[in-house]
C-alpha cells in the first residue's frame, strides 16, 4: 500500500553494529529533543492566577437570569430539558403564591432546577430552546470537584445574584435585542 | 351511498355524512383540521371555521360550485360533490386568517400553560397559521374565576369553542354552566358562580382544545411531554371505565379519557375515575399508548415492538387503521 506520509521506517531485524551497540548517540538525541522542549513556549497556563481570552462564542456553566426587576425569568416550561441531547436537565415547577411577584415573572416557577454539569455537552441547545431568554451558557468555567454529586447544579449555583448580575448581551443576536426593544410586547414587559 | 372526491381522492360514504367526515375515512393530509367540532357532542361544530372547504362542484345534478367557502363539519356531502382542500390556495390562505383571528386574544403563555404538547392550537398554529402578527391592541383580559376544586378555567386562553358547553348540556344531568355576554367579551361561566360538581363535568377537560379548561389536580405538576401515557381500564359503575394514564415514573399524575388520532374522546369517563383514582393498583394496565412519531410526546417514549411492526405493515400494505387503539397525536 502507498504510504500516505512518506514518514514510515521499514523496521528490520539486521544485527546491530558496534557503535549502535553503545546505545549513547540514540539516548543523546533523545536527550536533545528533550532539552530542545525546555526552551520552546509553554501549552499549558497556571490557571486560576492566569485565564486565557475567550472566543466571543465560547459555551461555558451555564445562568439562570432575572429580569430587571430581580424576577427569576425561568418559569419550568421544559423546552431546555426537552432540547437537550444529553438529557442533564431536571426541574419540579411550582405556582407563584401572592406576595411573590417580584420574586418569580410569571405565575409558575422553577422550584427546583438541576443541570448534571457531567453530563452537559455545553452545546448550548437549551439557550436556544428557552422562550423567555432565562438560561444563558457563559464564559465561565465549571469548577473541578472531588464529589461526583458536587457536579449537579442547582437553582443556587445557577441564578444569577442580584448584586453580581452576570452580562449576556454578546450570547444575543442583533434581532433579539431588536426585538426587546418593542415594549408593546407582553414578552418584553 | 354517495360518491365524493377530496382533493382528487374519490370515497363512497353513506348519505348525509359531513366533508369531514368523509375526508376523516379517507385520511392523511387532506382532513381539514377541526377546533369545535366533536363527533360524540351533538351539535358541535360550526362556530371557528378552521375547517373550511371549497366546493368546485355542489354533486352530479347540480355541477355548479359553492360561491363561498364551506364549514365542512356542517356540510353533507351529496353525490358526486367534488372538494378542495390544501388543493386550493383560497382554503389555504383564508385558513392562516382563520387562525390569526383565533391567536388574536390568545395569550402565548404556551411555557405556562398544561395544555402545551397536546394543544390543538398549537398544532393549528404551526400547520396553517402565519409567522407573525398584525393584531396592536392589549389581548382581552377577564376577572380571575374560581370554578371549583377540579377544574381551573382560564378564561384569556378560551376560544369558545362551545364544546365545553355541548358537554354540560349533553352529559350533564343539569346544565351549569353557559357561555355569558356577547361577541369580544364573551366567555364561558358558571352560572351564578356554582361549581361545578356533577357526575360527568371532568370531560369538559378533555373536550377543551386548549389550556381554557385543565385539570387542577395535575396543575404544573409536569410538562406532558415528561409524562408517559398507557391505555388502563378499571370497573366502573357510572362509566366505562376506559381510561388513559399519565405516568411519571411510578405515579399516575393524571386521568384521561382516550383520545383518539382527531383528539376526540369517544368514551367519556366519570370524574372519580378521572380524580380519585390515582394509584397503580386501582388500574388494570393494557399497553403504552401509541403515539404519534411527530408528537413532543414521543420524546424517550418507547412502544412495544409488536405494535409497532404491525404499523409499519399495515403502512406497507396500506391497509386503513384499526379502529381499537386510539392515536394520541
Amino acid at each position: 500500500m502507498q504510504s500516505l506520509t512518506n514518514r514510515k521506517k521499514v523496521v528490520g531485524k539486521k544485527e546491530m553494529t558496534w557503535v549502535e551497540k553503545l546505545y549513547l548517540p540514540a539516548i543523546l538525541g533523545g536527550m536533545r529533543i528533550t532539552l530542545k522542549h525546555f526552551f520552546t513556549k509553554k501549552a499549558t497556563i497556571s490557571y486560576p492566577e492566569q485565564k486565557r481570552e475567550f472566543s466571543q462564542i465560547y459555551r461555558g456553566m451555564h445562568v439562570l437570569k432575572r429580569d430587571e426587576k430581580g424576577a427569576e425569568r425561568c418559569t419550568a416550561c421544559g423546552l431546555c430539558a426537552v432540547a437537550c441531547p444529553a438529557e442533564a436537565i431536571t426541574m419540579v415547577a411550582a405556582e407563584r403564591k401572592k406576595g411573590e411577584e417580584n420574586l418569580y415573572r410569571e405565575e409558575k416557577y422553577a422550584a427546583t432546577y438541576e443541570i448534571n454539569m457531567l453530563r452537559c455537552i455545553f452545546c448550548g441547545d437549551c439557550e436556544d430552546a428557552c422562550p423567555k431568554e432565562s438560561i444563558f451558557l457563559t464564559d465561565r468555567i465549571v469548577p473541578s470537584d472531588f464529589e461526583r454529586n458536587e457536579f449537579v447544579y442547582g437553582k443556587d449555583k445557577l441564578v444569577e445574584t442580584l448584586e453580581n448580575p452576570i452580562d449576556v448581551s454578546i450570547r444575543q443576536t442583533p434581532e433579539v435585542l431588536e426585538f426587546k426593544k418593542n415594549k408593546k410586547l407582553t414578552h418584553n414587559r | 351511498m354517495a360518491k365524493v372526491t377530496i382533493d382528487g381522492q374519490t370515497i363512497e360514504v353513506p348519505e348525509g355524512t359531513s366533508i369531514l367526515n368523509a375526508a376523516r375515512m379517507i385520511g392523511g393530509e387532506i382532513v381539514p383540521p377541526a377546533m369545535c367540532y366533536y363527533t360524540s357532542l351533538e351539535t358541535s361544530g360550526g362556530y371557528c371555521r378552521t375547517c373550511m372547504v371549497k366546493v368546485v362542484k355542489g354533486s352530479e345534478k347540480d355541477p355548479r360550485p359553492m360561491p363561498k367557502l364551506v364549514a365542512s363539519c356542517r356540510q353533507p356531502v351529496m353525490d358526486g360533490m367534488e372538494v378542495q382542500n390544501i388543493t386550493s390556495p383560497e382554503v389555504i390562505e383564508a385558513r392562516a386568517g382563520v387562525v390569526e383571528f383565533l391567536l388574536m386574544n390568545h395569550p402565548l403563555d404556551c411555557p405556562i400553560c398544561d395544555q402545551a404538547g397536546e394543544c390543538n392550537l398549537q398544532d393549528l398554529g404551526y400547520e396553517h397559521g402565519k409567522d407573525g402578527t398584525r393584531y396592536e391592541f392589549e389581548r382581552r383580559e377577564f376577572e380571575k374565576k374560581d370554578i371549583g376544586d377540579k377544574i381551573q378555567l382560564h378564561m384569556t386562553r378560551c376560544i369558545l369553542c362551545y364544546r365545553c358547553v355541548k358537554v354540560a348540556d349533553q352529559l350533564c344531568p343539569s346544565r351549569v354552566h353557559g357561555v355569558m355576554n356577547r361577541g369580544d367579551v364573551s366567555e364561558i361561566s358558571t352560572y351564578i358562580e356554582k361549581a361545578i360538581d356533577n357526575e360527568m363535568s371532568g370531560n369538559m377537560i378533555d373536550v377543551c382544545p386548549v389550556g381554557a379548561l385543565t385539570d387542577k389536580t395535575f396543575r404544573f405538576k409536569s410538562r406532558v411531554w415528561f409524562t408517559k401515557p398507557v391505555e388502563a381500564h378499571r370497573n366502573c359503575t357510572k362509566c366505562s371505565g376506559n381510561v388513559r394514564l399519565w405516568f411519571k415514573g411510578a405515579d399516575v399524575l393524571r386521568v384521561t379519557g382516550r383520545k383518539d388520532e382527531w383528539g376526540e374522546v369517544k368514551e367519556f369517563i366519570c370524574n372519580e375515575c378521572r380524580y380519585d383514582k390515582k394509584s397503580v393498583s386501582d388500574w388494570v394496565i393494557e399497553q403504552p399508548t401509541h403515539v404519534d412519531r411527530h408528537s413532543v410526546i414521543s420524546q424517550n417514549h418507547y412502544e412495544n415492538l409488536k405494535q409497532m411492526k404491525l404499523d409499519t405493515q399495515r403502512i406497507k400494505a396500506k391497509l386503513p387503521e384499526k379502529k381499537t387503539n386510539g392515536n394520541t397525536k
